[in-house]
């Protein structure tokens, strides 16, 4: 290590160092790549292999697993209907994780949004956010999507739009307590002395300090959003036949749970990896985004 | 040798920690004798918390471990005892206060039960230990007894607080009473009493206090022997006066030469004109008023410190002037406009003249900036100060101005120590070019060496850039060498407002006079002089 102390080294640009970080956590970097394979599965499924996802074969019926006999699709076995279960997941991919995503994201940036709003603004306009969470906090949510998505009729933004309602006030209720408390710290405080603008404290100072908590609790609604869209297709009014997503996979597959267990257990296996992997990639990206904690993974990195 | 009360020999703790080992405390040897007061005195990380810590078996092992050592109390050694042997003596025999009383204090009881619940477990019969506890909560000085003991922590103020932890303290009547800065935390006035009060406990009970401070005027006040320590080893140990006079280690020299209130005051011309005109701040919150009618004028280049104790109303002051807070009324005239009443888009053209470093670095910067991106903020926020294309130039300057290596810009805060902290504070204020600097207690929170260290900058940058600075401070002593101008405030109130030679050499008003006796003085013959002439002007 020899520089000019008189001199600003030039540091390695963010993507590298992210780059050299995810590669120091062998954990965060298996979860990327099975999120990419999940997302390109989301993408390019449907394409590829809807027509084997939808044709029946009524001689493959619950077929079982790992018997290459009648094709490699069926290798993960076959449903009821003896439509092969690999091409039925690549394909359900696609709308579970639209419906997945979609709700978090939204409900994240909503929830987010609102809550640096109610924690940053005078008492009238907080009361008004905090009044309107505790609403819809105390109405049933499943109560709710029902009646929406039999008005509305369902659909995959309706299932959006409901999810992401529902979930709003975990992120709301979170960035509020933990802005009322960071706003208060001398930090933001010297930037106020500084003339910084409000949206500049929320956006520079604020926000970088609740984001891995937001992070935490967003990968954990993940799967809790995966389970809820499957509950409303059993009802009736998430996602129908012949659409399909995992949920609705797992919920059909519930009535040959002991014949053929593999009906429910691969898609849940799908969901399972995918929560997972969200889980870890969060965990990785809360210690990257830490400066006090970074040097965990920068060492790694560097011994390797 | 054996009739020490308190023995400690070759005693060596280390800690495990991600960076390594750490060498905590090295061969440290000293002892403490019935009706005696030792000091242990060192900065931060000099050992001497954890030393005391051993003694009370109060170190986590892990990561602590001792490696060597005895500590011998009445001839036993305490790091050989059973667990429960260890719990007798603790708390009956051995006592220890803390710096923070409020967090030893359970919230949930109220002090009369805390106090007595001391007695119960060694197994006093409760009637005795509650009207025990009264006696005590008398001697310390609380007023209203009775009702005190029905009171809960929070509604004492800090020294009453510590008055009672010391009640507690000496409810078993211990042979050795261990206290970690018991002072620190109070103001001047109320840290003076308490120490007296600790001086007056010990003649009546002849028991052994281990004292354990970052703070020479402390030293001076109370102990009869002092042992120096740095960096886990002790350097210098001896009768308080032999050492202040005569000390032979480098270090000890360089805590006494730090020590602040000893160079040349300044004096102030009177050509400079004000650039802040203050003039009948009111502030009231719910009801208290925080501010009561706060007039004065600054000039350009100057100095002027407001010191005054908690609740004096100093801080509010300053975050009033910086719009933090709104007052209620009064005009602050800066080059002839009114702060106060300003609209919002020429207020923040006025920040850039107006900065303020603050009391704690640790959270005043943003501990996920960079230093680069810190500093640099400044001119993201008024770009029209800087082009983007020379910022980095420009932080490299501004760090080399307050001491630190332009290397260092893409390091975070928590890599650095707290006095490199407060430099990057300053560079920080410096990056807006302002003609005002606000110090909110900017050095309180550093080590003695450190503070000296800052207070040389922050001078340093009113000659050659001619910054006028507020300097606030609860210490008359830091301000002496540096203010122009001294304003003593008193509950929301100017008492004293003259240059630092009146301030000092003249007060006027009471409670000047007082504020001045309590403050310690490193010297102890001084101090000596200056605890008698204090009891003269109580006594009066």
């Amino acid at each position: 290590m020899t520089h000019d102390p008189d001199i600003i080294p030039a540091e390695p640009g963010t993507l590298t160092r992210f780059r050299r970080m995810l590669m120091a956590d062998k954990f965060a970097l298996a979860a990327v790549i099975f999120l990419t394979i999940v997302v390109l599965m989301a993408i390019l499924g449907p394409m590829l292999l809807d027509a084997s996802a939808q044709r029946q074969n009524l001689r493959g019926r619950n077929a079982p697993p790992f018997d290459l006999d009648q094709g490699w699709l069926m290798i993960l076995g076959a449903d009821a209907l003896g439509r092969p279960l690999l091409s039925r997941i690549v394909v359900a991919a696609q709308n579970t994780i639209m419906v997945a995503a979609g709700a978090v994201v939204f409900s994240a940036l909503t929830g987010t949004l609102l809550g640096l709003l109610a924690g940053y603004s005078g008492p009238r306009t907080s009361q008004v956010i905090l009044r309107m969470a505790d609403v819809i906090m105390s109405f049933p949510s499943l109560l709710l999507a029902v009646i929406v998505l039999y008005v509305l009729g369902p659909s995959v933004v309706n299932l959006i739009i409901v999810l992401a309602i529902t979930r709003i006030p975990v992120y709301l209720r979170t960035t509020r307590a933990e802005v009322l408390e960071i706003r208060e710290r001398m930090f933001v405080q010297a930037a106020q002395v500084m003339g910084a603008s409000r949206w500049r404290i929320a956006m520079r100072h604020i926000l970088p300090v609740v984001f891995p908590t937001l992070m935490t609790i967003a990968t954990l609604d993940f799967a809790f959003v995966m389970l809820a869209e499957s509950a409303l297709s059993f009802l009736g009014i998430g996602i129908q036949p012949p659409d399909i997503t995992w949920g609705l996979m797992i919920s059909q597959g519930r009535q040959y749970l002991t014949t053929a267990w593999w009906l429910s257990f691969w898609p849940g296996l799908a969901i399972i990896l995918t929560t997972l992997s969200l889980n870890l990639l969060s965990n990785w990206l809360r210690i990257a985004l830490d400066p006090t904690q970074r040097w965990r993974l920068e060492m790694k990195g560097r011994r390797s | 040798m054996t009739d020490h009360l308190l023995e400690i020999r070759n005693l060596s703790v280390e800690f495990h920690t991600a960076a390594g080992t750490v060498h905590a405390v090295r061969d440290v040897s000293f002892h403490l004798d019935r009706g005696e007061t030792l000091a242990i005195l060192g900065e931060s990380g000099s050992g001497k918390s954890v030393s005391a810590s051993a003694i009370m078996n109060l170190i986590d092992m892990p990561p602590g471990r001792i490696t060597s050592g005895q500590v011998l109390f009445g001839g036993r050694d305490l790091l050989h005892l059973s667990d429960e042997a260890r719990r007798d003596i603790n708390g009956s025999q051995i006592a220890m206060i803390f710096q923070d009383p409020l967090s030893h204090l359970n919230p949930v009881y109220d002090v009369g039960w805390q106090i007595a619940e001391t007695m119960i477990v060694h197994g006093t019969p409760r009637a005795k230990a509650n009207s025990e506890a009264l006696r005590l909560v008398t001697r310390v000085g609380i007023p209203n007894p009775e009702g005190a003991l029905r009171k809960y922590p929070h509604e004492f103020s800090g020294g009453q607080r510590q008055r009672l932890m010391i009640a507690m303290a000496l409810a078993m009547k211990p042979d050795l009473l261990i206290a970690d800065e018991p002072t620190t935390a109070l103001d001047v006035t109320v840290q003076a009493e308490v120490l007296s009060l600790l001086h007056e406990l010990q003649q009546e009970t002849g028991m052994g206090v281990l004292i354990i401070t970052h703070d020479l005027g402390v030293v001076a006040e109370i102990a009869d022997r002092v042992v120096v320590m740095n960096a886990g080893e002790i350097v210098e140990a001896g009768i308080t006066r032999e050492v202040y006079h005569n000390a032979t280690h480098p270090y000890t020299r360089k805590l006494i030469g730090a020590a602040p209130g000893k160079g040349r005051m300044h004096q102030p011309g009177a050509e400079a004109e004000p650039v802040l005109q203050v003039r009948d701040v009111v502030k009231d919150y719910a009801g208290f008023r925080a501010l009561d009618g706060v007039s004065f004028d600054l000039m350009a280049g100057q100095t002027l410190a407001v010191v005054g104790e908690s609740g004096s109303g100093k801080s509010t002051l300053a975050r009033i002037l910086l719009r933090l807070d709104e007052a209620n009324s009064g005009t602050a005239l800066w080059k002839g406009r009114d702060l106060f009443t300003m609209p919002p888009s020429e207020l923040f053209k006025i920040r850039r003249d107006l900065q303020m470093v603050f009391q704690d670095p640790t959270q005043s910067l943003n501990p996920r900036m960079s230093v680069y991106q810190l500093i640099s903020e400044a001119w993201a926020i008024h770009p029209d100060i800087l082009p983007r294309a020379q910022w980095k130039a420009r932080v490299a300057q501004l760090l080399q101005q307050v001491g630190l290596r332009p290397d260092m810009a893409n390091r975070y805060p928590h890599q650095f120590s707290g006095g490199q902290r407060q430099r990057i504070a300053i560079a920080r204020a410096l990056a807006l070019e302002p003609k005002l600097i606000v110090c909110d207690e900017a050095v309180s929170a550093l080590d003695v060496s450190v503070q000296a260290q800052v207070i040389a900058l922050l001078d340093d940058l009113r000659k050659t850039m001619g910054i006028a600075f507020i300097f606030i401070a609860h210490d008359l002593p830091v301000v002496r060498d540096f203010a122009d101008h001294v304003m003593v405030m008193q509950k929301g109130r100017v008492v004293e407002l003259g240059t630092v030679q009146q301030v000092f050499d003249a007060p006027q008003q009471p409670y000047t006079q007082a504020l001045l006796a309590a403050g310690l003085d490193p010297d102890p013959d001084v101090q000596t002089q200056r605890r008698e002439a204090r009891l003269a002007l109580a006594g009066a």
